[in-house]
């Protein structure tokens, strides 16, 4: 055992960390100018954990600097200023912003996902060495269709006490979220794509879906591809979570998937997320499960800056800084495997500000 | 005790290389899209490791197509047609060319390089774990100036019986070169930056090249900035490697300071490295010591495809492929580690096929 422990320690410690430099990457030259990066703050926790986004960004000299817009979910629209801002830079990082029950007023992440047509939803969801949960080999990417489905925004009342709602599937955006999401499979190596769907039901609609998925998985025949009811699915996840890789879904199952997925693979406060479309992608905490957090949380400060810790780390690997996104993430994922610093909903008591000094202790 | 910790022991270094997993790269829709890259297999052993490239690409279904042209290195000058494939692709895979001594025909090495402005060179000197050397810790990159210096091809008799040959060494490409290396640094977390020169003689000419390199290292606060006598340097690299990190130099240093750090490291046969310039990119095996292969090896088909290989992997990271990348060089260093399947520079006795073919096999 003696004679193995350094070993051990050497491969713990040493060969995780050292066997990054052997990668290199050959840059552009000037791929290393600053960009700008739209932030937005939002409601409830969200200028919390965006002000530590911030702070680990300055720490690590990253050639990121972001212009900050002040929106609130009780605005009736996204101000133009900050359209024209998303549209210039392309690339936004926000907070959440709080969508008021009932009362008429649309949703404004919803507004902002249809005006820059951010069709693709995308939730990481996978077990952090170290955070114990009650499942394990969790690593499941959730796509989600972003722009219909149920989401349509469309109702209206038909006599006072019958409203109807419409869900609205076309062949165009099922189609390109399954180009997306195969696409997605092809580039990060995954071996599996799932359809999730209600098409016993609804045999329309979601047979449109389907019809999509089909025609997409013939042309990457090294990748499988399966299809699951969302309730079979629902059920599967909580026992066996290893059978699932990518899943692709219309809006509605998405959310509820992901919020799912990332509650069993340690909760909605360290999955990483984004909206991806054509032209612009807005990243931000994976799954919110509908909230900005709770006024407790808001006052003692202590929410949970790792999902949007990671989100930024895969901005920055969508900005094509790809060590500095290594960084964060290998920084991110040493201040959990330690177990010191965490947040209340990882089982410790510490503050947004302790988990932050802590992440920025451990770049290197 | 030993028995309990192999198993552990054997599963953290599976993991060490199995844990790419959990770093999710959101895609823009459209990136899965194929690109074409011109290919060069050039003399000697040149269309032997391009095969072997293509192999794996092929293996791997890496969204890469090759446009494939015949060059040798006694033609006169590059085919039009070639030069145009590459502006058009602006990425380029080639074999070596062979250089005629003397007779008074120009490299067609060198004339791709200044055609295309290719600025700068980058080979990549570093330890492989399991193939053993003199020198541990290596883990250097030599960023070396491609078109100026004493490689201008500036040469004339004064008399029958003297020569001059010019060096130029301009206040523009010297500035240029710094900035890459240091941006280089910047973004791959590199912490020093090494200038290698011999100002102590050539006072103006090396002078200049330190002067910018300075201006530049002011830019970089948070990088170290050292300078060197490239004598002095050479017994350096051969007594304490591990002392450098990054080295920026005039062309002729470069060539002689990246072909001993290669040397150290486990040969030419095993680095990577490419040219890049403003618009364009080529890639080929890091140093090759001028040669392409002596006639036995092309015979005998004994070739050592690895550092094409790990040269197309920093290519396929150039093309923002990173998972096809990482993919490419773990197989690689599977198949060096374990120690089966070695070409004679290596200390082995396989064919270049054979070690292709184990490649292949270690692909996940």
């Amino acid at each position: 055992m003696r004679r193995s422990r350094p070993l051990l320690r050497h491969l713990l410690s040493g060969a995780a960390a050292r066997s990054r430099r052997s990668i290199t990457y050959m840059p552009r030259p000037g791929d290393g100018a600053p960009r700008p990066v739209t932030l937005i703050p939002g409601d409830g926790i969200g200028p919390l954990v965006t002000g530590a986004v911030r702070q680990v960004m300055e720490a690590m000299h990253a050639p990121v600097y972001f212009e900050t817009y002040e929106v609130h979910g009780h605005m009736t629209t996204v101000p133009p200023e900050v359209i024209d801002s998303i549209r210039r830079n392309k690339v936004c990082l926000k907070g959440g912003l709080a969508t008021p029950v009932g009362g008429g007023v649309s949703s404004l992440n919803m507004q902002l996902r249809k005006e820059l047509d951010l069709y693709a939803s995308l939730v990481h969801c996978f077990n952090l060495p170290g955070l114990p949960t009650r499942h394990e080999k969790v690593n499941i990417v959730v796509i989600r269709e972003n722009t219909e489905g149920e989401y349509s925004g469309l109702e209206h009342e038909v006599v006072p006490g019958v409203v109807e709602s419409l869900k609205v599937m076309t062949k165009f955006c099922s189609e390109r979220i399954a180009k997306y999401a195969f696409e997605y499979a092809y580039l990060n190596n995954r071996k599996k794509v799932t359809a999730v769907h209600k098409a016993n039901i609804m045999k329309l609609a979601d047979g449109l879906f389907l019809e999509s998925c089909r025609e997409v998985a013939t042309k990457y025949p090294g990748i499988k591809y399966n299809e699951i009811i969302v309730d079979n699915c629902c059920m599967q996840l909580v026992s066996k979570p290893e059978q699932f890789d990518v899943m692709v879904t219309p809006n509605l199952y998405g959310n509820l998937v992901a919020n799912t997925a990332a509650g069993i693979a340690g909760g909605t406060g360290v999955m990483p997320g984004g909206n991806v479309g054509q032209d612009h992608a807005v990243f931000e905490q994976g799954a919110s499960a509908g909230n900005v957090g709770n006024e407790k949380l808001l006052e003692q400060k202590k929410a949970n800056p790792v999902a949007l810790l990671l989100s930024s780390s895969m901005m920055l690997r969508h900005l094509q800084f790809p060590l500095f996104a290594d960084r964060l993430e290998t920084a991110v994922k040493r201040v959990i495997a330690e177990g010191k610093y965490r947040t209340k909903d990882l089982g410790g008591s510490s503050t947004t500000q302790e988990v932050v000094d802590a992440v920025i202790a451990k770049l290197e």
